[in-house]
């Protein structure tokens, strides 16, 4: 290899990549983002679908973005800009009787009678609280029990620590009886009305291959939660532009994109990651490579698992990588009637809790749901330049659809198809009609388009089991790897997924303090 | 080895060789081995141990677990599995070795025969076939668990080579030790002989196949009947091994898949293996962990051989500094009938393995007559093998 010309190489511009870039970046280290698509943003893209039909390709809405980033980054001096800074959520009724929820994750409610709407100010309450406990813990470098691991983290950790005990003895005794209970039983215990149930226990399971009845679910919404404490974005021109503005913010630091660059190889010494092969041939040294790719596909694919011991093997080849989300993208020659619900919304198909569970209970035997459950968007509500004149784009995320069903994919798609729009036509009457041009990207579609294993968009199910100190696994949860000079910074490790770059940076932060 | 149907009748397999066997063990000593049934002695260990010393032996050794590893990758599959050179080992040779998890703690040890180039035969204590096929990940190969498949007889002793110029395998007097050949033995049949054992005496191992299992019994024993030829149980043999220093999984070490409590499991340097590790020759598990471990000085065992005062064997003694301080455990022990000492192998905490001196004593338990009578025994480190005659490793062997 010749002598290295970047100190660091990240494998995948997505939001991660960016995040990880920027920060070394700024730290004076020389930077080559590598991304296999023709434009950065990994998840977060924005694309046509149908000829005039744009939509955003995979993550719609934006939860989690890390503050760290924005600050340091500033992408909004490069273009960004948010067309809903606080965008609703209407859960559908398919009589009509919506139920809204506004500001950050319902801080007020319309369609809900009096009792409940304060029986759910009590428990949205307590569940923030709760979040506040996690929210330091995302910034850090998971630490190993037992261990401490850096200043910075002890300090993330007695926050934390501090959290817990500023809740007083019966709220921390709460926190510790639901830390690990499943969100069926919170909303079945603390609320009588099935809307709500129903989108609690959505937003609770939306991407994990758990329903509200699987234990720890309630874990994954604390985790939703802790991002921004459940305030949704979505920025003007779509998820690709978020990332237009952070890879122009990225190149601002001086870090070098490159595009349709696909690394086909990690390369090693024998000891240690000396730098990457692209799939046109080229090689390119650095001091280091940084791959915020599937760590299995890292590992195994990548480096190869003969780079490896087998005890990483094995942990690799255990991690669940288990996707159970299909997005569907409309395009419609007319706005759809969801019985008056406002577009600009979020709209939640989840009527109750028991519709959320059922719905799952397919996915664990390879088959879909015959009636999903569903998130959706419209972009165009908030720029119509997304469609042609009077036209409209739906994106929806819909669940549950296994990886691989029995009987495959090319029997079962437009089954599913027909299911998720039997759903809307429920709740919309005569969207039928209106469709011109449909897109259904099946988890194994997303899996193929976008490298996520499994079809998993987290990198590995978001599940207790695989968090902290155990995501992805036990030996490569700090960022560092076993193979020196090679870090993991993708939604693989922690916290996970979710268009945050808080993996990026986090990693960011591991690597400049291992310098 | 037998039908797996009727396995809760049977919880213990049977041998190829079992109808001699079982005829030949008139007290009906019987000890499961890796879950085949196997004769712990004969009638007379004594006569037995000195049959393995001064003529010839026969042990059965067919419940050794044995993998089929074949496929252009496989002495590089080996190189990553093993801690010695595996790539290295020519054609028709034999390697005494170990493998180790990633933090560089010993899984098993073994002997891994090359039948050919690409053709491998790992033989060993425990079953690993998960750990072996995870670590095939990215290696063309395959990996093939054939114990079953093969029967072996190990034929040690002064006379071993005698018995088997008699029985057909004259040619045999140039191979050397820790080499292998094919040879044809009279109504035996083909068979596969290497010049290994466990007994740190002059022997082969003969490899059969179940069929012909008795056929090489019978033959080996009417020709070895001039030779003083006897088969042998597992109590004779584990004196022997005790005499050439040898150590066993689970007895001297615990394999690390199996233990249960984390301070159990022990790198190669803690269990006198560390002259194996080849930290030349590249990537191979465990190697990051035993590397750190020698740089950071944080091994904190070592397996040595221990001269004992007196005749009592000091099984499961605890080892004493000073008569105080306890610094480690004896794995095994016997009163050795051929170097006429009472000999012991041990864990012991670092630095006594070095820095002991004459202070170290074996608290012995002697039950005599339904009373322990506790004795704390001098015992001195000495060097293994305790015993190793010359003729264990004469080409050509000695006719004795």
């Amino acid at each position: 290899m010749p002598t290295p010309s970047f100190d660091a190489i990240i494998i995948g511009g997505g939001v991660n990549g960016l995040a990880c870039a920027g920060r070394l970046a700024q730290a004076g280290q020389k930077v080559l983002v590598l991304d296999a698509a023709d434009t950065p943003g990994g998840g977060a893209l924005t694309g046509e679908f149908a000829p005039g039909y744009r939509v955003d390709g995979l993550a719609h809405l934006v939860t989690h973005l890390d503050t760290r980033m924005l600050a340091a980054l500033k992408p909004e001096r490069h273009g960004l800009d948010w067309a809903v800074d606080a965008m609703a959520t209407t859960a559908l009724s398919s009589d009509g009787g919506h139920l809204t929820l506004n500001g950050a994750y319902g801080e007020a409610v319309q369609g809900l009678e009096e009792a409940e709407a304060q029986r759910w100010t009590a428990l949205r309450g307590r569940l923030l609280r709760h979040t506040e406990i996690l929210r330091p813990l995302r910034e850090i470098t998971p630490p190993l029990p037992g261990k401490g691991g850096g200043k910075g983290n002890l300090l993330a950790l007695g926050r934390a620590g501090l959290n817990l005990r500023r809740l007083g003895r019966e709220e921390m005794q709460e926190f510790l009886r639901m830390i690990l209970i499943n969100v069926h039983d919170v909303v079945q215990e603390d609320l009588t009305d099935d809307r709500l149930r129903g989108l609690i226990a959505f937003d609770a399971t939306l991407g994990a291959f758990l329903g509200p009845r699987s234990p720890n679910s309630l874990f994954l919404l604390w985790h939703r939660l802790s991002g921004d404490a459940g305030r949704i974005r979505w920025p003007r021109g779509g998820m690709g532009a978020l990332a237009t503005a952070l890879a122009e913010a990225v190149r601002a630091t001086g870090a070098e994109l490159r595009c349709a660059a696909r690394v086909d190889r990690v390369l090693s010494d024998g000891d240690r990651a000396t730098g990457v092969r692209l799939e046109s041939g080229e090689e390119i040294a650095a001091r280091c490579v940084i791959s915020t790719a599937n760590p299995r596909t890292t590992f195994m694919d990548l480096l190869g698992a003969r780079q490896i011991e087998t005890g990483l093997v094995r942990r690799l080849t255990n991690i669940r990588m288990r996707g159970t989300a299909a997005k569907l993208h409309l395009a419609l020659k007319g706005a759809p009637d969801f019985r008056g619900a406002d577009l600009r919304h979020r709209l939640v198909i989840a009527p109750s809790s028991d519709a959320v569970e059922n719905a799952f209970n397919h996915v664990k035997y390879g088959e879909f749901s015959p009636a999903p459950v569903m998130e959706i968007t419209c972009p165009t509500a908030h720029d119509p330049g997304f469609a042609p004149d009077g036209h409209h784009v739906l994106s929806i995320v819909a669940q549950y659809a296994p990886y691989s069903p029995r009987g495959g994919w090319e029997a079962g798609r437009d089954a599913l198809q027909a299911a998720i729009l039997k759903q809307l036509e429920a709740h919309a009457p005569g969207i039928g009609e209106l469709i011109t041009a449909v897109e259904l990207l099946t988890p194994a579609d997303i899996a193929a388009r976008h490298g996520l294993v499994g079809g998993s968009w987290h990198q590995g199910d978001l599940a207790v089991e695989q968090m902290l100190f155990m995501r992805p696994a036990v030996g490569i949860a700090r960022y560092a790897t076993p193979v020196p000079g090679l870090w993991l910074a993708g939604a693989g490790s922690h916290p996970g997924g979710g268009i945050s770059g808080t993996a990026g940076w986090n990693a960011a932060n591991e690597i400049l303090g291992a310098a | 080895m037998n039908d797996l149907r009727h396995h809760f009748r049977t919880p213990l397999m049977r041998s190829p060789f079992h109808p001699r066997v079982a005829a030949a063990n008139v007290l009906n000593a019987w000890a499961p081995w890796a879950g085949v049934t196997t004769a712990l002695n004969f009638g007379d260990v004594a006569m037995e141990h000195s049959a393995i010393r001064n003529s010839a032996s026969l042990y059965d050794i067919s419940p050794m677990i044995k993998y089929a590893i074949e496929g252009p990758e496989a002495a590089a599959y080996l190189d990553r599995l093993t801690l010695r050179r595996a790539s290295g080992l020519p054609v028709g040779a034999v390697q005494y070795t170990a493998w180790c998890n990633d933090a560089g703690h010993v899984l098993d040890d073994g002997t891994l025969f090359r039948l050919g180039e690409d053709r491998f035969r790992l033989c060993c204590q425990e079953r690993h076939l998960p750990w072996l096929q995870d670590s095939a990940i990215g290696f063309d190969l395959s990996i093939r668990d054939e114990t079953e498949a093969i029967a072996g007889l190990s034929l040690q002793g002064p006379t071993s080579f005698a018995v088997l110029s008699a029985a057909g395998g004259a040619d045999l007097a140039g191979l050397k030790p820790f080499r292998l050949a094919e040879v044809h033995l009279g109504p035996a049949g083909p068979v596969m002989v290497s010049r290994t054992g466990f007994t740190g005496d002059l022997g082969y191992e003969i490899w059969t196949t179940p069929d012909r299992a008795l056929d090489l019994w019978d033959h080996l024993m009417a020709e070895g009947a001039p030779h003083r030829l006897r088969p042998v149980g597992t109590e004779a043999l584990n004196i022997a091994r005790i005499e050439a220093g040898f150590i066993i999984a689970n007895m001297d070490f615990v394999c690390a898949e199996q233990v249960l409590r984390p301070d159990r499991a022990r790198q190669p340097d803690e269990i006198g293996l560390g002259w194996m590790v080849d930290l030349d020759k590249g990537r191979f598990n465990g190697r990051n962990a035993i590397r750190a471990a020698r740089a950071g000085d944080t091994l904190r065992w070592a397996l040595v051989g221990l001269d004992i005062d007196g005749n009592v064997p000091a099984e499961g003694a605890e080892l004493y500094l000073d008569g105080k301080k306890a610094v480690g455990q004896v794995t095994a022990a016997a009163w050795s009938p051929t170097t006429k000492r009472n000999l012991a192998l041990a864990q012991i905490r670092r630095p006594w393995h070095r820095d002991a001196g004459d202070r170290l004593r074996a608290e012995i338990y002697a039950l005599r007559e339904l009373q322990y009578h506790k004795l704390m025994l001098p015992a001195r480190i000495v060097d293994r093998p305790f015993s190793s005659p010359k003729r264990r490793r004469a080409t050509p062997p000695g006719m004795f």
